[in-house]
């Protein structure tokens, strides 16, 4: 059984600015849980086998880019698809946090 | 902001044990940025160094810059860490707009560089050794400017305007394990330790090291616990520390307000706190919470770094003389005593008396210079010496003008101001405002005679020895002169003509 918690996928929608109504948080419950155990069941496959965990399927390592300038955007473009702008700059809402 | 209660740092020593734990963010110099190819350059107009990469458009994959990957492991080197043979980068997951992809591309469990450590001497001349946790590749952050309210800062701002152009410029964030065992130098351990790393990343060349800049910043924690104690105290984390006075004075600062609370009985809330460098205080920032949760996983967009160990011994070979070992040759090289030379590394003027003594200057004269009226003239400005506008060169030509006698102590004086001015190098203000010193004989002569003219009991009194009386003549051909005649020489005229009657 997962350890997917109603308070857990509250704590993950906060931390996702995501907002969600009880009906939501417990139907998300559900299939968080179903997503985590099927995943598990990866692991149960894998018991008594040494396997290094990997982040990548294919064995690469080691692709560099040479410390060469590109080409950037202009600012218009940069901002172009911004919702708001002044100064050169995206505006966004003064959010209360650290400087 | 409430004024904080602090305790005398004397008695908040005799009652807790001070432990430190540093965090120092290296930008490093590269050409283009960690993941793309804009531009890394301080002070460009806002948001054009940005690409698809660096503002997160849809679709955008990251690529690693080389350099930045050779430049972070030089750094682990020269701090005596181990290269992982095999790295990767993780994603830092928060909200908030100075990065635009909701992420920061850092590392976690698997730094580049861990367990090194960094001998420094404090000011005292007492020596400790810092041991290094890890040192790990990231992005840095864009710039936000917030708009709005009374004060500009970030309360009671109504927006904040991004300049995406520092977003994913490289970093490298080293972490020290904690510090014991400083004790009342705490403070003075701190700084001395942000100014080895920007020795080392200056000398390694992969750092600009501005810290006015940003180039190099510190993050202090500082708890305290009672003598004996083993369990350590909670600590709190000072950001904004941007100069080497700053660290200390932030660390000095949070011993004694912890110290008053503990010994008073409040708990002290683990959280971040800002440095200010007007009221010379901290104000608490925000506490550990749940947003801190940053969710950290393997960035599936980049592959793992696993550098070789040809390559990790080549960059070792290029490594520089280390910080410690270079001060004890250059003090060697140089003759200075045991104080002056403290004085010149605490101004932080090794780079530039080596480049004075480099163009030719003798040590002394380069060290009398920048310790001496250098510093003054800074500090009239309310600027660090090292942040005038003189190369060591043109210190160096001044010193031997002097020395050549082509300028006195006053006139070097003078000419050390029109150099600051921009105007050129001494020798060319010397010439183009007819400064060099008086001289022709002739011009001298003639002087000294009209004020023996004035005075003429002198000569006998320097011929029966009583040479105080010369000064009295040298002063009045000083200022018929208008303060530009040779006083050495005036001197050795008149004596000649004193002993030649």
């Amino acid at each position: 059984m997962s350890e997917i918690t109603p308070d857990l996928v509250r704590h993950l929608a906060g931390l996702s600015r995501i907002l969600v109504t009880d009906e939501e948080v417990e139907r998300f419950t559900e299939q968080l849980s179903l997503i985590v155990d099927s995943v598990a069941k990866v692991n149960e496959a894998l018991a008594g086998i040494d396997v290094p965990s990997t982040s990548h399927p294919i064995p690469m390592a080691n692709v560099f880019r040479e410390d060469i300038v590109e080409p950037s955007l202009t600012q218009e473009q940069a901002l172009s698809g911004a919702p708001d702008s002044g100064e050169g700059r995206f505006r966004v809402a003064a959010i209360l946090d650290e400087e | 902001m409430a004024k904080d209660e602090l305790m005398n740092y004397e008695k908040a020593l005799e009652m807790f044990e001070v432990v430190i734990g540093l965090e120092v963010h290296v930008e490093l110099n590269t050409k283009t940025k960690m993941f793309c190819g804009c531009r890394n350059e301080f002070g460009d107009e806002p948001n054009t160094n940005v690409c698809p990469i660096c503002i997160a458009l849809p679709g955008a994959l990251p690529a690693v810059n080389r350099t930045a990957v050779e430049s972070s492991i030089s750094i682990g080197l020269a701090l005596g860490c181990e290269i992982a043979p095999n790295g990767r980068f993780a994603r830092k997951n928060y909200f908030y707009p100075d990065l635009a992809k909701n992420f920061q591309t850092s590392q976690y469990d698997e730094p580049i560089a861990f367990e090194g450590e960094l001998t420094v001497e404090l000011p005292s001349g007492s020596v400790h050794t810092v041991q290094i946790e890890r040192a790990h590749m990231e992005e840095d952050a864009g710039k936000l400017t917030h708009i709005g309210g009374s004060t500009g800062r970030i309360q009671g701002a109504e927006y904040s305007l991004v300049d995406y152009n520092r977003a994913g410029v490289p970093l490298v964030e080293i972490v020290t394990k904690p510090v014991y065992g400083a004790g009342a130098e705490a403070p003075e351990l701190a700084a001395a330790y942000v100014r080895s790393i920007r020795e080392i990343v200056k000398g390694l060349g992969v750092s600009d090291a501005k810290m006015e800049r940003g180039n190099v910043r510190c993050d202090a924690n500082v708890s305290l616990r009672p003598h004996g104690q083993e369990k350590l105290g909670t600590r709190t984390e000072t950001k904004n520390v941007n100069s080497l006075r700053s660290i200390e004075r932030a660390v000095r600062y949070e011993i004694q307000r912890q110290a008053a609370l503990l010994a008073k009985g409040t708990a002290i809330i683990q959280e971040t706190r800002h440095w200010h460098e007007d009221k010379g205080a901290t104000s608490a920032g925000r506490p550990k919470s749940d947003a801190d949760d940053y969710r950290y996983f393997p960035e599936p967009d980049l592959v793992p770094v696993q550098p070789s160990k040809e390559l990790i011994e080549s960059l070792r070979a290029k490594l520089p003389e280390k910080p410690a070992d270079r001060r004890k040759r250059v003090q060697a090289e140089w003759g200075f005593a045991d104080l002056e030379f403290r004085d010149v590394v605490n101004a932080d003027l090794l780079d530039q008396i080596e480049e004075t003594v480099r163009a030719g200057a003798k040590p002394q004269a380069a060290r009398k210079w920048w310790t001496g009226e250098l510093a003054r003239i800074a500090n009239s400005q309310d600027k660090d010496v090292t942040e005038l506008e003189i190369s060591g060169a043109y210190v160096a030509e001044l010193a031997q003008l002097v020395d050549a006698g082509k300028l006195n102590d006053r006139l070097a004086r003078e000419v050390l101001t029109y150099v600051l001015n921009g105007e050129g190098s001494p020798t060319k203000i010397v010439a183009a405002r007819g400064l060099e010193v008086v001289s022709d004989d002739g011009a001298l002569i003639a002087a000294i005679d009209a004020a023996l003219a004035k005075q003429p009991d002198v000569l006998d009194a320097i011929r029966e020895g009583r040479m105080q009386a010369a000064g009295a003549v040298i002063g009045a051909v000083m200022q018929a002169m208008k303060g530009s005649a040779d006083a050495g020489r005036v001197r050795e005229l008149l004596i000649e003509k004193a002993n030649a009657q």
